[in-house]
């Protein structure tokens, strides 16, 4: 990627954030069924590593995994529309929040399987190399996955067969409530650095911060350095998932909480811009988002007799349950 | 007429998917020396880049293989031990089989599990004797179980052209089978076949336990008239197949290798019986309820399907209605 693009950054995180906003709206109002996982305040992660890779480069995410998926350019439209479970949705409704993919934009895949996601990456990665593209990619996941093993073992291989992967580490310090210093033993660095990975800790919540980071990782990776790792401090500004807003889990100080919401991605990049460049961009964003809503409603739920479809790429059908 | 090993049927598998298609690659423990015995000779034919000896990470290679399948490669992953689909099944359920569905359709996951020596290789013990193809029949991913040299060869190369994840079980007691064969060719994946005819029983066998059920058949002859069904596929299953062979024969025994509650013979009988009226009642041969196999000789044969056992079975079907 070229340098940096601070309008363009501005837009992911401000995009990233209303339409997190926007689906919470619609958690609320029943549209939204099963809740979400917000990346209120991590919006800086996503847009900074996408914003240094090309189109053509692979990204899996996590349960919290919007604005990997949108950052990466998936159709914020039909993303929502996936989220309400429409035939019109990235997975025709067979997905929702955790598992939005968009296979078009290189996104492989929100993943609800904690520490999933990084294998099936280094394989990904690996395959269309060893076919001679020029692809690198970017894994998301947060600091509780770390304590998996199959990540670690991805870190292996990827590593071993020196796969340019860039594994993103997004510590928003919890995972769900478990602080991160109860849970991670040595240092989230020091994974990487037992496999003879560069790591490269950086504040999530600066856009452009990890955008450099992020760059400088995949150049050395397209020059043929193997893997790395990026952690990227960062916070969650909101419930580990909206049904915390209904059962109030006690396990943040709410002046660790105000402290964090100070240090906000979305202000700290748009306080870069003109003051009329950022308004430009806000009421863009706005409007993308309300012709979002539209068209996510308007989409049609999909029909129960379609509920097995997509079940086998082969064409084979399963024998039904009924009767 | 060139006699061929099961296991070497398997090598000439993947060797010809190997030349006929450059996306299909290998990947697995120790397979570059080919240490089951199956891979011999095909890094020296394909290269490092195509025989890919990987470290033990069972659960890490299974879903880079995911990922190499969903960037547009047909892996192959060779399996040292069958227990070892355990360690994997959360990577083969949870991801390569769910993708297709829950992307609505963006994607296929074309890999193939072989597992060589599955089952009893005597004197493995409680860790290296399971034989879990029910589980993936269960969750519904493709679960093929050859009984022969060439339903081996054929079956693992429609595995491999297969657009879905497919385990492949290759039978421990299966493997040093040989038979005359004339030509090779691919065996379509949910077809059944009835190796023996017979009028008064259709008893099905499934992996090795084919050659069983045909020896007891033969056994039988003079008394018993046995139809030997042998599945090939256990999901999708032939229920065509059974359900043709039993209208005719009336009744029903399964053999079985694998644990008996909720194992694949339960749901045999239960789908012939929804079916066909039958002259008696079914019955089945398994290993018992919640099996472990355990080390000397003797308690390992216990555990297992036994021919004794089968034509007891038999009997006690013909003598009853
Ligand atoms: C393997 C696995 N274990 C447990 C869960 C339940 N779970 C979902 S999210 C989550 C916390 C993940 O924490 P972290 O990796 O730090 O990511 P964050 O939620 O903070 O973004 C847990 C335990 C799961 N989905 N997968």
């Amino acid at each position: 990627m070229t340098g940096p693009d601070p309008a363009g950054l501005y837009r992911t995180v401000r995009l990233i954030r209303r339409f997190e906003e926007r689906a919470i709206e619609l958690v609320d109002a029943g549209e939204i069924v099963g809740g979400i996982h917000p990346y209120l305040g991590q919006e800086g992660v996503a847009a900074g590593v996408c914003a240094a890779l090309g189109p053509g480069d692979l990204v899996t995410g996590t349960h919290r995994g919007h604005g990997h998926v949108l950052a990466k350019g998936a159709d914020p439209a039909r993303m929502l529309a996936e989220l309400c479970g429409r035939v019109t949705g990235l997975n025709r409704g067979r997905g929702g929040s955790m598992h939005a993919a968009d296979l078009g934009v290189g996104v492989l895949g929100a993943n609800a399987i904690v520490g999933a996601a990084g294998a099936i990456l280094t394989g990904a990665v690996w395959a269309r190399r060893r076919r001679g593209d020029d692809v690198v990619g970017a894994t998301f996941f947060g600091d509780g996955a770390v304590n998996e093993g199959m990540l670690l073992e991805a870190f292996n291989l990827a590593a071993l067969w020196r796969v340019p992967v860039l594994f993103v580490c997004e510590n928003n310090g919890y995972a769900t409530t478990m602080p991160v210093e109860g849970a991670v033993a040595g240092t989230i660095a020091g994974r990487a650095a037992a496999f003879g990975m560069p790591a490269t800790a950086v504040d999530g919540q600066d856009p452009e911060q990890v955008r450099a980071v992020t760059a400088a990782a995949v150049a050395r990776m397209r020059a043929g350095g193997g893997p790395e790792l990026v952690e990227a401090r960062t916070y969650r500004f909101d419930a580990h998932h909206t049904f915390e807003h209904r059962v109030r889990l006690d396990y943040r100080p709410p002046e660790e909480v105000a402290a964090a919401r100070r240090r906000d991605p979305v202000l700290i990049q748009g306080d870069r811009l003109p003051a009329e460049v950022r308004a430009a961009v806000d009421a863009e964003v706005e409007a993308t988002l309300a012709a979002a809503v539209d068209f996510a409603l308007a989409g049609p739920a999909p029909d129960p007799a379609t509920a097995l479809d997509h079940l086998y790429a082969s064409g084979l059908t399963a024998r039904t349950g009924g009767g | 007429m060139p006699r061929l090993s099961y296991r070497r049927a398997l090598t000439r598998a993947l060797a010809d998917e190997m030349t006929r298609d450059e996306s299909v690659f290998l990947l697995g423990e120790d397979i570059r020396v080919a240490a089951a015995g199956v891979t011999t000779g095909l890094l020296k034919k394909f290269g490092p880049e195509r025989v890919l000896d990987t470290p033990l990470s069972e659960q890490a290679f299974t879903s880079f293989a995911t990922g190499a399948a969903l960037a547009g490669a047909r892996p192959v992953i060779e399996f040292q031990i069958p227990s070892l689909l355990f360690l994997v099944f959360e990577q083969i359920v949870n991801h390569a089989h769910k993708f297709p569905l829950m992307t609505g359709g963006q994607c296929a996951v074309p890999v193939t599990y072989l597992v060589p020596g599955s089952g009893s290789r005597t004197g493995w013990a409680g860790q290296h004797s399971d034989h879990p193809y029910g589980l993936f029949a269960h969750v519904g991913v493709t679960t093929v179980v050859p009984a022969t040299p060439a339903d081996a060869y054929g079956l693992l190369v429609s595995a491999i052209r297969c657009d879905d994840p497919v385990v492949v079980f290759a039978p421990a007691g299966a493997l040093d089978v040989r038979a005359d064969v004339t030509d090779l060719a691919p065996v379509p994946l949910g077809r059944g076949v009835v190796r023996r005819p017979g009028a008064d029983v259709t008893v099905v066998a499934v992996g090795h336990l084919v050659h069983d059920a045909l020896a007891v058949a033969e056994e039988l002859a003079g008394q018993v008239s046995v139809e030997v069904f042998d599945p090939r596929t256990l999901y999708p299953f032939d229920w065509d197949g059974l359900l043709d062979s039993v209208s005719r024969t009336g009744r029903l025994v399964v053999v079985d290798d694998s644990n008996r509650s909720c194992g694949i013979a339960g749901e045999i009988i239960a789908t012939v019986v929804e079916h066909v009226p039958l002259a008696a009642p079914p019955r089945r041969v398994t290993r018992p309820d919640g099996a472990v196999l355990p080390f000397a000789p003797a308690l390992d044969r216990a555990v297992q399907p036994g021919r004794d056992q089968l034509t007891a079975a038999i009997q006690l079907t013909v003598k009853d209605g």
